[in-house]
């Protein structure tokens, strides 16, 4: 391994945890915008210009704020809690490709971390190792609502986790590869997995709702019945580690959806701005479209959020294992027949 | 650096496994047993067993530890409802670990050291091999183990319904 390999990706990865986190920074900011805008009302508008400082006053604040460990918790796990949820948060974003390979001078850097040829599957551990964050620190809390709320979050993601994986598995039938550089190359333009997989994609949105803990299906936080969820006896950073993870938990899994069904860095006509913009300034480009998609389905989220009321338990549980996985069962059986059908004609 | 690499988390894997048997708290071994696998993804790894490894991941540390954690969690076991032990039990314990001692000795003294293994195929473990081999060679053992996942998994649906009678 020489040392230019190193600094690209040292580069690339510190890049990348900037802009998750600045994100999710905004995010904050955009949830209380779009709440305020669907409630008919203003939002933050003190801090800054339109608010805009808000994040950062929140950020101050949440340093500042005493940090209280209660003593009948378990200190060291409590600790571990809200890291592991930030980190299961954070290195999601390793596989995904974030533009086509650029060229500087004579040099190609490929926008994207690691491309192993498993790349779905570790987004899908990924995503099952989330859970641990939740579950530790709820039940190192040694609170009874904790670890109600723990309990809650790690049933609705294994049961939710099924149905993700299913809807999957009819897409992997279609792209034939698990590396999702090759699945994003072969979305080129206008093919999107989208226009094939319709119900394969809405099986996998509703999933990463269940995943993200998003509204309807924010059970482990339900204050009216949980006070705060897994996080109750949090303060300080560390329950900004809880919410931070929760938003950048958010950015992986829209960034997961368009790469996986809306053809990440791909949009119409890009050959053409290929040979307009040339090649090092065109990937940048179709990062930028990448960005877009990723930010609609942020906005996506919360507009969810600030419609659709939460879901009851038991309606969570039906909806995942007599709703959604017998859908997904389906998807694969019909995929695998029209595929079939086409390969023998 | 493959090797050192390989013996720095072999070193870890039995510490933590280690640490599964010595942990007082039930939930911190259940941890330790995490950590335990996650150094065996780290292993299957090295062996450039890329499929391998993240099955593993999903499947015992993502899917299987949460059932473990989660049951311990509801159980909330204690030191004071942990049932005491008769020193009885704790003789025959020893005895018994003893005598697996004497056979696990015993049976890697028989095995002759023989050169190392080099696959013909150092790309075996990747997904295409590996799907390769299990819908070509190995199809039946590999339909008939799915088989008997869907009857464990039939028997358990079964165990956990309620009787309509009794509903």
């Amino acid at each position: 391994m020489d040392t230019g390999f190193i600094i690209e990706k040292f580069i690339l990865v510190a890049v990348i945890f900037g802009i998750s986190l600045v994100i999710a920074m905004y995010s904050t900011y955009a949830e209380r915008k779009v709440a305020a805008y669907l409630q008919d009302r203003l939002g933050p508008d003190r801090a800054g210009p339109f608010g805009i400082l808000q994040p950062l006053a929140d950020g101050v604040k949440m340093f500042m704020k005493e940090e209280i460990i209660p003593t009948t918790s378990n200190k060291w796990l409590f600790i571990v809690g809200p890291g592991l949820a930030l980190l299961c948060a954070c290195i999601g974003t390793a596989v995904i490709p974030w533009g086509s390979p650029m060229v500087i001078g004579d040099k190609v850097i490929p926008l994207q971390v690691s491309d192993i040829n498993v790349g779905v599957l570790y987004i899908f551990g990924v995503v099952s190792l989330g859970v641990y964050g939740v579950m530790i620190g709820g039940w190192a809390s040694n609170n009874k609502y904790s670890l109600l709320s723990a309990i809650r979050a790690a049933s609705q993601n294994i049961s939710y986790e099924i149905a993700m994986g299913l809807s999957i598995i009819a897409l992997l039938l279609m792209t034939n590869t698990l590396s999702l550089k090759t699945i994003v190359e072969q979305q080129h333009g206008w093919h999107w997995n989208v226009l094939y997989q319709p119900l394969g994609f809405l099986i996998f949105m509703v999933c990463s709702f269940a995943e993200t803990n998003r509204a309807p299906f924010d059970l482990p936080e339900c204050e009216t019945e949980l006070i705060g969820g897994y996080h109750t006896e949090y303060s300080s950073m560390k329950l900004g580690f809880y919410l931070f993870a929760e938003y950048i938990n958010m950015f992986v899994s829209s960034a997961v959806m368009a790469t996986l069904y809306f053809g990440g860095y791909n949009y119409p006509g890009m050959d053409y701005m290929a040979t307009l913009l040339g090649p090092t300034w065109a990937p940048l480009f179709g990062t930028a479209i990448l960005f877009a998609k990723i930010f609609f389905f942020i906005f996506f989220f919360m507009w969810v959020r600030w419609t659709i009321p939460r879901f009851r338990y038991d309606q969570l549980m039906n909806l995942g294992w007599k709703g959604l996985i017998p859908l997904a069962i389906a998807n694969i059986i019909i995929t695998g027949v029209v595929i079939a059908i086409i390969e023998k004609f | 650096m493959s090797t050192q690499v390989f013996y720095f988390v072999a070193t870890l894997s039995i510490i933590f496994s280690l640490m599964v048997i010595f942990a007082k708290n039930p939930i911190h071994s259940v941890l330790y047993l995490i950590l335990t696998f996650f150094t065996f993804t780290v292993h299957y790894v090295l062996l450039n067993a890329q499929f391998l490894a993240v099955v593993n991941f999903i499947v015992y540390m993502g899917a299987i530890m949460v059932l473990f954690l989660f049951v311990l969690m509801l159980l909330n076991l204690n030191k004071e409802t942990e049932p005491v032990k008769s020193p009885l039990i704790k003789i025959v314990g020893v005895i018994a670990g003893c005598c697996l001692i004497v056979t696990l000795v015993g049976s890697f003294k028989a095995a002759t050291i023989t050169s190392p293994l080099i696959l013909k195929n150092p790309g075996l473990g990747l997904v295409e091999n590996l799907g390769k081999e299990l819908f070509g060679p190995f199809l039946l053992p590999f339909e008939l183990s799915s088989l008997l996942l869907l009857a464990a998994m039939v028997g358990a649906v079964l165990l956990s319904k309620r009787d309509e009678v009794e509903a």
